[in-house]
């Protein structure tokens, strides 16, 4: 009956470090293909406020962000050590309008990178902190959810199946 | 939309973190004697504790907060069942971070990899 108090997923893109390292540093690119757009650079110690826009890198994704468009957002960074470490703090699933998630704590977000061969970068993003978020607004978050469930399935079969017939 | 947003505020009102009631040795041993042993008392669970039953309160009182258990009196006494919804809730959010993350990474393949 434990329950998990970080996520951390591991991906291994085809692209090289520099190129990944500036994907997720240069706030300008990270707003393009996360789906936000913030108001000024990546820098320690600093918050960078943003609001959510669509996703220009993916059309399905796009549409489920629409709704949200606009909902304020902010990401205090913590560390960036070149090439390597990006970790700023944020407040994790804050889409719901009209509520304020200032006083609320916020989580760790930290993104790993590695080369693992010239041209290929291995990448681990860890989330933590979820301790500190109250269980209120835990469940609220999933409730909100709820009706991008069937989307999300689908996203996946989608990706699962593009996979499988090698595209 | 909204009404459901509404009605769900309302209903969950309880805002102690789970993740926090079950950071301490204590509470997590109370956890697992309830999960084993089903419903037990603050003599019972306090018996074999090694800690009083004034502390065994306290931290009982987190874990109610947090809405992970629930008291019902029994008698003269206070007998506390443990709540597994709160334990799924709490999951099913991760869950649903985690799995928004997964989207999150592939819309960073597609960026970076074409």
């Amino acid at each position: 009956m434990s329950v998990p108090d970080k996520i951390q997923k591991e991906i291994t893109l085809r692209a090289p470090l520099a190129r990944v390292w500036s994907a997720i540093t240069d706030s300008k690119q990270f707003g393009t293909w996360f789906g936000c757009a913030l108001d000024g650079p990546f820098l320690p110690g600093k918050k960078a406020n943003g609001t959510i826009q669509p996703t220009k890198v993916d059309a399905e994704v796009a549409k489920l962000q629409e709704p949200h468009a606009g909902t304020p957002f902010e990401i205090v960074v913590e560390r960036i050590e070149p090439m390597s470490l990006f970790a700023f703090h944020w407040h994790p699933y804050a889409l719901e309008p009209g509520m304020s998630y200032e006083t609320e704590p916020m989580t760790l977000v930290t993104f790993e990178l590695r080369e693992v061969e010239p041209g290929t970068t291995h990448l681990k993003i860890t989330e933590s902190g979820f301790e500190r978020v109250p269980l209120e607004r835990r469940a609220r978050a999933f409730t909100e959810n709820e009706g991008g469930w069937t989307h999300q399935t689908h996203m996946i079969e989608k990706y699962v199946y593009g996979a499988a017939s090698g595209q | 939309m909204a009404q459901r947003r509404a009605s769900s505020a309302r209903v969950l009102t309880g805002s102690a973190p789970v993740f926090a009631a079950l950071g301490d040795e204590t509470r997590l041993q109370v956890v697992s004697r309830l999960c084993n042993e089903g419903p037990l008392s603050i003599v019972r669970l306090a018996s074999n504790a090694g800690v009083s039953r004034q502390a065994v309160t306290k931290h009982l009182r987190v874990l109610e907060d947090a809405g992970l258990v629930r008291s019902s009196k029994e008698g003269r006494e206070n007998v506390y069942t443990l709540q597994p919804r709160a334990f799924v809730e709490a999951k099913r959010w991760l869950d649903t971070i985690s799995l928004e993350w997964d989207h999150t990474l592939e819309r960073l393949r597609a960026f970076v990899e074409d």
